[in-house]
C-alpha cells in the first residue's frame, strides 16, 4: 500500500485559514505537537448491494414504454436517475428508480448503488429481459467503498492557564484508485478539524490524494469522525501537558453563543457543548468498581459537533423539492425522494404532515421512493432529511391546510429550499457558514482492558445529544445508539488489513462488526436546544453519533493503562505493544 | 421433498443440495427470510428447524425432510402480531429490518425455553443475528419486556 503521507497524486487540497498561527504560537507557553490515524472501516448494512433492472418503463395503465427501470436498496433515488440517464442516454422521463425496502445504508448506498444499477441495466437492455443482480457479502466487501483511513497532525499552543492560542492542523485522507465523494468527505473533515472549541488562530490544511487501494467513499460522520478523532485526543494531549483536568479544558475552550468557528462562522443559535457536557457528566456515576488483575478499568470522555445538511452553499444548489396532495378521499399524500433505510424517515415524515394538517396519522401516506411520482427532494444523506426535508413537509403541509379552507380538494402544493438570507459561504476562501446549524454530543466510555492480551473491552457508553427536538425519542435514541455501537467498532475491532493495494479480510468471518456480545450497555440522554428552522427545533442526528465514542475510547485505555494510543482500531496488538514499550 | 413449514406441508421437487434459504425465498415464496451473508456469520437467514435455531444458508434443503421449519412468517397468529413482535415495534426494536426476522426467531427460542431471562442471557441468544442499525440496547429491552 502507498503511503498517504507520501502520496503525490492529489485529488483536492482544502485550506481554512482564521487569524495568525505564527503569532498565537509565539505567545505561547507550550505548543504541543501530535500525529493521529484513523483506519478504513466497511459500512456493512445487513442486506448488501442489489438492484433489478427492467428494460422498459411502465406507464399508469401498464403499458411498456421505451426507457429502463430500476428497483434497488439505495438512498438516493435521483442519483442513481441521474447515472442511469447519463449512461444509457435516457430523458429524464425515461429512466425511473425505484427505492425497494433497504437494509441499511450508512452512506455505503449513496453513491455506489448507481454502479449496480447501471449494471444490472445494461445486461437486461442486451438481454431484453429483466436481470437481478444482488452482491453476495464477499463481493461487497471486496469492491464497495470504505471510510477513508487518514493522517491527521495537530499543533497546539497554549498559555499556562490553559487558553487556547492557536490550532495548527493537517489531514491526510487516502482515497484510494479511484475518485469517489472523496472532494466532499474532505471538505467536512476540515471544517470539523478543529473540534467545537474557540480559538481566535488556526489554519487547517487538508489534502485528499491517490493510492493503490479500491476507492473509499461515503459513510456517515463523511470525514468528521476522522478528523475530530485527532482534535478530541489532542485536548487530553495538551490537558496532561498542563496538568489540568481535560474536562476543565474542554469547559475553558468550548463553543458558546456569539462565539466563532474555524471558517468564520458566528454562531447565534442552539449552541450547546455545555449542555451536553454537563448531562453526561451528571448521567454517570463518579465512582468506579475496583478491577481484579489481570483487568485494568477506564473512563474517557469527547465532545463533538456535527453540521446539519449539506455543506456551504451544498442545499442551495440542491434546492430540495417536496409535495404534499390532498386526495380527494380525504387522506393526504407525502410525496418526497428521501429514503427510510432505518433511521425512521417514514414515521417522521407522516407525523410532521399528520400534526400540519390536523389530521390523523392514519390519513397520511408516503408515496413511494419511485422518480416518476416523486419530485427531488435531495439525497438522503448529510444528517439534513429530518432538518431540512421534514421542515418543507411541515411548510407544505401547513400551507395545504390552509388552501384546503376555501379550495376543493385535490390539491397539491410544492415547497422548495430556499437558503435564508443569513447564511452567507464562500466556496473559494472556506469562510463564513459551513452549516446552518450544529448538533452537538458529549461521551463517556468506560473499558475493561486485559493486560495480558491487550484486549479492549467497552462495558458502558453514556451519550449526550443535542438534537434540537426529538421527533421521535424513541427512534432518536435508537439512531444515536446504533451509531455509537458502530463507533465502538471502528475504534476497537472493525480493521481491514490491506496486502498489495487489497483487503485481506474481505468476508464476514474475517471482518467482524461487535455482536450483542461484544456491545457495551448504551445510555442516551436526549438533550433539546431548539433550532429556530428545524421543524419543531429539530436538528440532524444521523451522523453525530460516529464522531463520539472513538476518542473517548482511546481516552478510557490511557486512563486504565496509563498508556496514549493514536490510533484506531485499538487492536490487542497495539494495546499490548504500546503498554510493552512503555 | 415433504417438511412442515409454519404448520403446514410442503413439498418441493429439486436438488436436496439447494440451500434452504433458497427454497423458502424462491420456491416457496416465503421472503421473510432474509441473506445477509451467505456463510453463517450474521444470522438473517435464521430460521427454526425442529425448535432450533439455524442458518439456513448453511443448510441444504435435503436435510429438512420430515422435520418442522418456523420461518418469520409463522410467528404470527391468525393474522395478529405476536408479542415479542410487538414488542419490536413499541421499543424501536426494528429499524432497516433485514435483521429483524432472525432477530425474532433467537429471541423466541429464548423466551421458550427461558421465562425470564436476564440481560446477560438475551445478549448471549441473539449474538448470533448481527445487527447494524440498533446498538442491541432496544432489542434487548423488547426481549426483557416479553419476560413472563
Amino acid at each position: 500500500m502507498f503511503e498517504v503521507t507520501q502520496a503525490t497524486e492529489v485529488y483536492s487540497t482544502i485550506e481554512i485559514a482564521k487569524g495568525d498561527v505564527a503569532a498565537g504560537e509565539q505567545a505561547a507557553d507550550f505548543v504541543v505537537e501530535r500525529t493521529f490515524r484513523v483506519g478504513l472501516q466497511e459500512q456493512l448494512y445487513i442486506e448488501p448491494q442489489g438492484a433489478i433492472a427492467y428494460p422498459y418503463r411502465e406507464t399508469g395503465n401498464g403499458k411498456r414504454e421505451t426507457g429502463v427501470t430500476v428497483v434497488g436498496s439505495l438512498q438516493c433515488p435521483y442519483y442513481v436517475h441521474r447515472a442511469l440517464k447519463r449512461a444509457l442516454a435516457l430523458t429524464d422521463e425515461q429512466a425511473v428508480v425505484i427505492q425497494a425496502e433497504t437494509g441499511g445504508g450508512f452512506g455505503g448506498k449513496e453513491e455506489y448503488p448507481s454502479i449496480v444499477a447501471i449494471h444490472a441495466a445494461l445486461l437486461a437492455c442486451k438481454a431484453g429481459w429483466p436481470v437481478r443482480l444482488i452482491y453476495d457479502r464477499h463481493e461487497d466487501l471486496a469492491a464497495t467503498t470504505k471510510r477513508h483511513p487518514g493522517v491527521i497532525s495537530h499543533r497546539t499552543a497554549v498559555k499556562k492557564d490553559g487558553t487556547l492560542l492557536s490550532q495548527d492542523i493537517y489531514i491526510v485522507l487516502d482515497g484510494g484508485a479511484y475518485c469517489t465523494l472523496t472532494p466532499v468527505v474532505l471538505s467536512r473533515a476540515a471544517i470539523h478539524a478543529a473540534g467545537a472549541y474557540s480559538c481566535p488562530n488556526v489554519r487547517i490544511r487538508a489534502r485528499a490524494v491517490a493510492t493503490n487501494t479500491p476507492p473509499n467513499g461515503a459513510f456517515r460522520g463523511f470525514g468528521a469522525p476522522q478528523s475530530l478523532f485527532a482534535a478530541e485526543l489532542m485536548v487530553e494531549h495538551v490537558a496532561e501537558r498542563l496538568g489540568m483536568s481535560s474536562v476543565d479544558l474542554r469547559r475553558k475552550w468550548m463553543l458558546r453563543v456569539g462565539d466563532t468557528t474555524a471558517t468564520g462562522q458566528n454562531l447565534t443559535e442552539s449552541v450547546s457543548a455545555e449542555l451536553v457536557l454537563d448531562a453526561a457528566l451528571r448521567a454517570v456515576a463518579p465512582n468506579r468498581l475496583t478491577a481484579q488483575p489481570p483487568i485494568r478499568h477506564g473512563r474517557g470522555l469527547s465532545l463533538v459537533f456535527h453540521g446539519s445538511g449539506f455543506t456551504g452553499s451544498g442545499e442551495r444548489k440542491l434546492s430540495g423539492t417536496v409535495a404534499v396532495a390532498g386526495l380527494a378521499n380525504g387522506t393526504f399524500q407525502i410525496l418526497t425522494a428521501s429514503t427510510e433505510i432505518g433511521q425512521g424517515t417514514k414515521t417522521i415524515f407522516c407525523q410532521l404532515a399528520a400534526d400540519a394538517l390536523g389530521v390523523g396519522l392514519d390519513k397520511v401516506v408516503l408515496a413511494p421512493q419511485d422518480t416518476s411520482l416523486v419530485p427531488d427532494s435531495g439525497p438522503t444523506v448529510a444528517s439534513r432529511t429530518a432538518m431540512i426535508v421534514g421542515r418543507l413537509i411541515q411548510e407544505a403541509a401547513t400551507e395545504l391546510r390552509d388552501r384546503a379552507k376555501r379550495e376543493p380538494l385535490p390539491l397539491r402544493v410544492e415547497k422548495t429550499y430556499v437558503q435564508p438570507d443569513s447564511i452567507h459561504w464562500d466556496e473559494a476562501t472556506y469562510r463564513g457558514d459551513a452549516y446552518p446549524v450544529y448538533a452537538w454530543a458529549c461521551t463517556i466510555a468506560d473499558v475493561d482492558v486485559d493486560m495480558t492480551t491487550g484486549e479492549v473491552r467497552v462495558t458502558d457508553v453514556v451519550t449526550a445529544v443535542d438534537c434540537g427536538k426529538a421527533l421521535h425519542p424513541v427512534m432518536a435514541e435508537g439512531q444515536i445508539e446504533g451509531g455509537s455501537l458502530q463507533a465502538v467498532g471502528w475504534a476497537t475491532i472493525e480493521e481491514i488489513k490491506m496486502k498489495d493495494g487489497g483487503y485481506q479480510n474481505d468476508r464476514l468471518a474475517t471482518y467482524l462488526i461487535p455482536t450483542a456480545l461484544d456491545a457495551p450497555r448504551i445510555r442516551t440522554i436526549l438533550v433539546e436546544n431548539p433550532y429556530s428552522r428545524g421543524p419543531f427545533g429539530a436538528k440532524g442526528i444521523g451522523e453525530l453519533p460516529m464522531d463520539g465514542p472513538a476518542p473517548a475510547i482511546i481516552a478510557a485505555i490511557h486512563d486504565a493503562t496509563g498508556v496514549w494510543l493514536d490510533e484506531v482500531p485499538a487492536t490487542p496488538e497495539k494495546v499490548l505493544a504500546a503498554c510493552t514499550s512503555r | 421433498m415433504h417438511f412442515t413449514l409454519n404448520g403446514r406441508a410442503v413439498s418441493f421437487e429439486g436438488a436436496g443440495s439447494r440451500r434452504l434459504l433458497d427454497v423458502l425465498r424462491e420456491d416457496l415464496r416465503q421472503t421473510g427470510t432474509k441473506e445477509g451473508c451467505g456463510e453463517g456469520e450474521c444470522g438473517a437467514c435464521s430460521v427454526l428447524i425442529d425448535g432450533e435455531v439455524v442458518n439456513s444458508c448453511l443448510v441444504a434443503a435435503g436435510q429438512v425432510e420430515g422435520c418442522d421449519v418456523t420461518t418469520v412468517e409463522g410467528l404470527a397468529t391468525n393474522g395478529g402480531l405476536s408479542p415479542l413482535q410487538r414488542a419490536f415495534i413499541e421499543r424501536g426494536a426494528a429499524q432497516c429490518g433485514i435483521c429483524t426476522p432472525g432477530m425474532l426467531l433467537a429471541a423466541h427460542v429464548l423466551l421458550q425455553r427461558t421465562r425470564r431471562p436476564n440481560a446477560a442471557a438475551v445478549r448471549e441468544a441473539l449474538a448470533g443475528n448481527l445487527c447494524r442499525c440498533t446498538g442491541y440496547t432496544k432489542i434487548i429491552e423488547a426481549v426483557l419486556s416479553c419476560a413472563t
